[in-house]
């Protein structure tokens, strides 16, 4: 099924919550540490604002893997949107892996606000995670007008 | 909507800092041939008054009504460009950042990928500035009083401040008294000014300012609602003492039964105290206080025939059925001043404080040396845990003066080992002071400081520690490893770093200098208020540069050690600046609430209500309507409540609650040009 390449570069599609993680990535930026250029951000005011629609999406409309990152449990901006985002991502897991998807491609993590250096190290976990199944074909892609 | 979407697409170039990796020209070129985009451009700063012209110039020109700039975080510069799309006449909302900065061009070293994903991240702003909407800016009043949470020298200067702006000031501090750290000092560097003599003036001044209400030994609840409408709660703790009787005489303190047998916080555990207390003798207020765990009365039930301290008592103040008060008001901004802890010296064993009496940290000499201190400021050698008392009639040995004192720098500062990889920014300066007033006090007793490197950056710093030098205290450079016990004498192993040379160095003291740390309780705001922390724990500021003393929080403010360490100066002038930066919305009198808040499509919603279930500011409800003539319920927002999470809009199930900005139809175009192979 998934066809492992060396050369291949995934697209990942990370959706950061405003206050927590858009920021570690930011302070990774301001710190000027390295890391992959595979992931591409779309910033959200809150992970709990992340719909299982945007991750199923995503992975119909070519992106290999798909990141969800907020504040840690219990600094939410919002109080508990991560909470939501937690659970939603526990149920969604499990609907993926009976779609066939494999738990790789979907990653969630708390980085802070002051967690560069962690934003690296989850970049660099999820981008070998979705090299290690290869590219994303399970599902048709469609080009939408929008 | 404005009709057709029209783009203009401005690419900055950033001097080099994305112009160095990133090929903007070729960005450029594949913004302009994306769809609706009407102009694309480049500039070397966009964020400058030429760069902003740029984009006005082109509203007008090319009748744009969407704008994408690709540049910097929308952290940094978003309020930037909404302002230049305003005073273009344009709708703030139709802005779209494209972050190729932070989280490209600083991130990514290979041009080709940084370049590549550059053109995704702009492509995404585009399409996503295809669907933008145009947003009320909604303004609501701001409440012209602010609560400062903490009276310690930066809490008291931010009070001071905006009462006397005219503004209404709770100034809630947890402990009995105001003064915080700073009533602990003795003197201050480099100038050594008496600490009391300048900060004293202040406590009473606070104390009796008829714009601040003061609120000691009370701690904050609870806080709900948003800038300029804040509802606090404050718990004002029980003394036990009424505070409109109590004269401050002292008479009762005398007589306590636990007089003398209690560890004074305020003299760091050397000075002793009873279960009724007045911390400091130039406490503000002067009343006492009974500490319930202590107290016999309160906590066994039972102080002898009857309680000594409300027999001795004229004024009739002991009331042991006083209860905690619960007390509301509503505020419009919050200034969070809520100190530091000095770094638990038992964190390093191999300095044995805790096992040796004449091991000490510096706070704890700095109440050796203070005249209002337990010695009265003398310094002399400790006998801790020995009873003072002698014998009635027996004449007590005078306490031995130490003859050496040795001062070891950085002990949890800039130490990774113990997790503070921070400089304390005071230790270096405070070590001096210390060293001066020992050689002053006792004249021919050798002063010696271990130290990495002595940072004397501030004015007049360098000067002092010249000074100090002069006056015949001996630096050696290098961390000791060991403190031990030779006989009498503590014995300090060193290497003197300079000469390379291992040493073992007698002494009957040590100090040590201890950093600075987060408050233990810090988390107890952090749960109040949101605020974020940075990696070593102090609160975090919006912007280390151009944001100091703001939080993510609006309205919410930070000053003094509670967001890093300082010295006094530099936590005073924080102060001033929170103190400024907590007055601009209470003199404006209106500020500008969240506009990407969450709409509902009545005709579509069904009234299921989980978007009312997950809201977490209670924003959402439910409400009777009618739909083809039938009664149906639906959800409707309370903008003023709504911050703009999004989590209803995530919830919903027929997509039918949406929030303004991160709409389902913004985002998912987004994901589309992200995906892109």
């Amino acid at each position: 099924m998934a066809e492992k390449n060396n050369d291949f570069e995934p697209n990942i599609v990370a959706f950061l919550c405003n206050w927590c993680s858009y920021a570690g990535a930011d302070l990774a930026g301001t710190s000027r540490i390295q890391y992959p250029p595979n992931v591409r951000v779309i910033r959200v005011m809150c992970s709990g604002r992340v719909n299982p629609l945007f991750v199923m999406n995503a992975l119909q409309q070519g992106a290999d893997g798909v990141l969800i990152s907020g504040c840690h449990p219990g600094d939410c901006h919002y109080m508990q949107g991560n909470y939501y985002a937690r659970r939603r991502f526990a149920l969604m897991r499990n609907f993926l892996e009976y779609l066939g998807v494999e738990p790789e491609r979907v990653r969630m993590s708390w980085v802070s606000a002051s967690e560069g250096a962690k934003w690296k190290e989850v970049i660099e976990e999820v981008v070998s995670g979705v090299k290690s199944v290869g590219p994303m074909n399970k599902f048709q892609r469609r080009q939408l007008n929008w | 909507m404005n009709g057709k979407p029209k783009i203009g697409v401005y690419v900055c170039h950033c001097g080099t800092n994305i112009a160095g990796v990133v090929n903007v020209e070729e960005v450029v070129q594949f913004a302009s041939t994306l769809p609706d985009v009407v102009v694309a451009r480049n500039y070397s700063y966009m964020c400058s008054d030429p760069g902003q012209a740029l984009i006005t110039d082109d509203i007008e020109k090319y009748g744009l009504n969407r704008v994408v700039v690709a540049s910097c975080s929308p952290r940094m510069h978003e309020p930037t460009f909404r302002k230049t799309l305003l005073s273009g006449g344009l709708n703030p909302y139709f802005l779209e950042m494209a972050n190729i900065r932070e989280q490209c061009s600083w991130v990514h070293e290979d041009p080709i990928a940084a370049t590549q994903k550059a053109k995704r991240i702009v492509e995404a702003a585009v399409v996503k500035a295809r669907r933008l909407e145009a947003l009320d800016v909604k303004e609501v009043d701001v409440e012209p009083a602010c609560l400062i949470i903490g009276a310690g020298i930066a809490g008291i200067q931010a009070a001071l401040d905006i009462a006397d702006a005219g503004f209404k000031v709770y100034l809630v501090e947890k402990s009995p008294t105001v003064g915080g750290h700073m009533a602990q000092l003795d003197k201050t560097f480099p100038t050594l000014d008496c600490s009391a003599c300048i900060l004293t003036p202040k406590m009473v001044d606070v104390a009796n300012h008829p714009n601040i209400e003061l609120m000691t030994y009370s701690q904050v609840e609870e806080i709900s609602g948003y800038i300029g409408n804040f509802d606090v709660k404050v718990r004002k703790k029980s003394r036990f003492v009424d505070m409109d009787k109590c004269t401050g005489c002292g008479a009762c303190a005398d007589v306590c039964r636990m007089a003398g047998r209690i560890p004074n916080e305020f003299d760091e555990g050397i000075g002793m105290r009873g279960a009724i207390y007045l911390p400091f003798p130039q406490a503000v207020p002067a009343k006492y206080t009974i500490d319930k765990e202590n107290c016999l009365f309160l906590s066994k039930g039972k102080c002898g025939e009857s309680p000594r301290c409300k027999d001795a008592c004229q004024a009739d103040a002991i009331n042991f059925d006083l209860q905690d008060e619960i007390v509301e008001f509503k505020v419009g901004t919050i200034i969070v001043a809520t100190g530091y802890d000095v770094f638990d010296a038992r964190k390093k064993p191999e300095y044995a404080y805790g096992v040796y009496d004449n091991v000490l940290t510096a706070l704890e000499f700095e109440r050796l040396v203070n005249a209002s201190g337990p010695t009265g400021g003398k310094i002399v050698m400790l006998e801790r845990g020995k009873k003072k008392k002698k014998k009635e009639g027996e004449e007590a040995e005078p306490p031995k003066v130490p003859k050496s004192i040795t001062f070891i720098q950085c002990v949890g500062s800039r130490d990774k080992s113990v997790g503070n990889e921070y400089c304390s920014r005071v230790c270096c300066m405070y070590t001096a002071k210390l060293a001066h007033l020992a050689k002053d006090k006792i004249p021919d007793c050798e002063v010696t400081i271990f130290y990495m490197d002595v940072r004397a950056f501030g004015k007049g710093f360098e000067e002092f520690y010249d000074r100090v030098r002069r006056e015949g205290v001996r630096y050696i450079r290098g961390n000791p490893s060991e403190i031990f016990k030779r006989g009498d004498k503590l014995v300090v192993k060193a290497e003197d770093t300079l000469t390379t040379t291992p040493l073992e160095h007698e002494t009957d003291m040590v100090v040590l200098s201890v950093g600075l740390v987060p408050r233990s309780d810090n988390r107890e705001i952090i749960d109040l208020l949101k605020l974020s922390q940075s990696s070593d724990l102090f609160y975090l500021e919006a912007h280390p540069k151009l944001r100091p003393v703001d939080t993510a929080s609006d309205g919410v403010f930070l000053a003094g050690v509670c967001q890093g360490p300082k010295d006094i100066p530099d936590a005073v002038a924080q102060a001033k600046g929170a103190a400024s930066a907590a007055m601009i919305p209470m003199a404006s009198g209106k500020v500008k609430v969240e506009a990407q808040t969450s709409e509902v499509n009545e005709a579509t919603c069904r009234g299921c209500g989980f978007c009312v279930a997950v809201c977490p500011f209670a924003a959402i409800e439910l409400v009777e309507t009618t739909r083809n003539g039938w009664p149906v319920k639906v959800a409707r927002v309370n903008e003023a409540l709504c911050k703009g999470c999004g989590a209803c809009a995530a919830a919903c199930l027929s997509g039918s609650i949406q929030q303004r900005s991160f709409k389902d139809v913004q985002i998912l175009p987004q994901i589309q040009a992200l995906g892109v192979k």
